[in-house]
């Protein structure tokens, strides 16, 4: 692509450095700023400059933050005695838009891959271990749900966890997996259709 | 089920191309180097959506050409299937039937099933382990979804130990929990694929054995023996013994990755004690047992491929073979062969319903 100009080539170029962004739509939205009063730029690479510069990341749970504790960490009406373990900061995001969970999160930052050279040390494992030494004596933790991908990376990570907390005698439990709500049977795939069967549950009236 | 006609289109030597089969015995008569094992690939290519000689679909395309499509119809259970290979240079190779694509090639294997017997099949006896690992693995995969699944994460969880153990050595440190996760997967997988090559075995020898005493009409007793260090009782304590071996080596040494089967005449490995032409009676009647297995594994006669086999027997194996295809224990058949007379001489005293092409640099002609 060619451009008249080497400013709007420059602008284009960081631009479809973005996930999901190329040439085209970065010219696109390079144009859109050029369009719109000198304010909105400011304010947009304000935002931008602040948000790296700021920003945090919790010293327990390793999520994003804007001081040094994340606002989940620091809830005063959340369940401390339970610690939802997850890859990714947008996991945990995912999992609050159920409200169906009131625990803490713990992020790992990924899962363990030796071919792609991560192990446990990339990871908040030990960080995770700590966390539950630390909350022993004041408010200890009964429950860890293991909430990573149903891939075997995850089940690696997740059966490594588990041993590293048996070993203090905690409560390991892993969400469940199977056919989606709404989902039909026939379009649900095999592996997960053969593993519903096989981890069937007792059907509950009440 | 058989095949009713074939077009092909930049495949290989032939430019533009058509014929109609018989859906018994079909021979290709032609010299080397004319296209006979080119329309036998064809074919498989529908059946197992690949060539059985070059895995580089590009490399199949007519010289300076950028595509090739193979299109034929089926009769399976009276009902006209059209299937059509399309592959143009650097995009994703379709396979379309009756006007559907396939979202995964993988689907579509064990529909058309497929058996081709060609020279080059020697490596199976001849070869690594490798090789008869990879000719039971495809038969068993074709017949049971499972295998196939435990088999894929077993190979992944392999090379992550693997990678694990390289790291271990490069970095000097050893992790013990890091490799536990690896090791109760590859031990408990390694189980289940053991117990079912077991079994497979267990029905694929006395196939094995009938079909060799039918071709070579001889009192050597054949067998193949499944050779692994997995089985169910103890293989926990043989994988974690080797621990040590592991680490130095900086890879698996234990698991189903390395097993073998043994394939014997009198109680003797046949790659170093059998003759030439036992060697041969053998390779057919590993085929022909394939045959027979995925006959009964699937419920219809696969379509059988000979390449060449002529050439390779003598008067009596051959006489043998063609004595089983008049007996109607095939399906469709196709048959090349570089020297015409001989084969309409074999295939003289048979009543099946025959068809022979003259291939001639990429071209077929229907002999009346």
């Amino acid at each position: 692509m060619n451009f008249p100009s080497k400013l709007i080539e420059d602008a284009v170029s960081e631009i479809s450095r973005l996930p999901g962004i190329g040439k085209k739509t970065a010219l696109r939205l390079t144009l859109h700023i050029l369009k719109q009063p000198e304010s909105f730029s400011q304010s947009l690479t304000a935002a931008i400059s602040k948000l790296r510069t700021e920003i945090d990341y919790c010293k327990k749970c390793h999520n994003i933050a804007d001081q040094e504790i994340c606002s989940i960490c620091l809830g005063t009406r959340r369940d401390r005695s339970t610690i939802c373990v997850v890859e990714d900061i947008p996991d945990v995001l995912a999992i609050e838009n159920t409200s169906q969970y009131n625990g803490l999160y713990h992020v790992l930052g990924g899962v363990i891959s030796p071919i792609q050279g991560i192990g446990p040390e990339e990871l908040k494992i030990d960080s995770l271990l700590n966390r539950i030494d630390e909350q022993l004596g004041s408010e200890p933790v009964q429950e860890v749900i293991l909430a990573l991908s149903a891939t075997m990376e995850g089940d690696t990570t997740s059966f490594f966890i588990t041993r590293k907390l048996k070993e203090k005698g905690i409560k390991v439990s892993t969400i469940a997996r199977g056919i989606p709500i709404g989902g039909e049977l026939e379009y649900t795939d095999e592996v997960t259709l053969g593993r519903s069967i096989l981890t069937r549950v007792n059907y509950n009236l009440e | 089920m058989h095949l009713k006609n074939i077009k092909l289109n930049q495949f290989k030597n032939y430019k533009q191309e058509r014929a109609v089969f018989s859906k018994e015995i079909n021979c290709f008569l032609g010299m080397n180097g004319s296209g006979k094992t080119n329309l036998l690939d064809a074919i498989h290519y529908l059946c197992f959506t690949r060539s059985a000689f070059n895995s580089i679909d590009s490399q199949n395309i007519l010289h300076y050409e950028s595509f090739f499509t193979i299109a034929g119809e089926f009769d399976r259970e009276g009902k006209d299937l059209e299937l059509r290979c399309i592959f143009e240079a650097g995009k994703k190779k379709q396979l379309v039937l009756a006007g559907k694509a396939y979202e995964k090639m993988s689907d579509h294997i064990g529909q058309f099933p497929v058996v081709m017997i060609a020279p080059d099949d020697i490596q199976l006896i001849k070869g690594g382990s490798e090789d008869r690992r990879k000719f039971v693995d495809s038969m068993l995969s074709q017949l049971d979804r499972n295998y196939l699944q435990s088999l894929v994460r077993y190979q992944h969880f392999l090379k992550q130990r693997n990678a694990l153990l390289k790291q271990f050595a490069e970095g000097g440190r050893f992790d013990k929990e890091l490799l536990e996760p690896y090791n109760i997967e590859l031990i408990s997988l390694s189980k289940v694929i053991s117990q079912k090559r077991l079994e497979f075995i267990e029905n694929f020898s006395p196939k094995l054995e009938h079909h060799y005493r039918v071709i070579s009409d001889s009192k050597e007793a054949v067998s193949v023996g499944y050779e692994s260090h997995c089985e169910p009782e103890g293989f926990e304590k043989v994988f974690r013994d080797s621990l040590h071996r592991d680490l130095a080596l900086k890879r698996t040494n234990k698991g189903i990755h390395r097993d073998d089967f043994a394939f014997e005449i009198d109680g003797f490995p046949l790659k170093k004690y059998g003759s030439q032409g036992q060697q041969k009676s053998y390779l057919i009647a590993l085929k022909l047992s394939q045959f027979q297995v995925l006959e009964e594994g699937m419920g219809v006669k696969p379509i059988l491929l000979l390449d060449d086999i002529f050439d390779k027997l003598d008067d009596a194996r051959i006489e043998k073979m063609v004595s089983l295809v008049a007996d109607h224990q095939f399906g469709q058949l196709f048959i090349t062969d570089a020297r015409p007379e001989r084969s309409k001489q074999i295939l003289a005293s048979i009543d099946s319903e025959k068809a022979f092409f003259r291939i001639d640099n990429g071209t077929i002609r229907a002999e009346d």
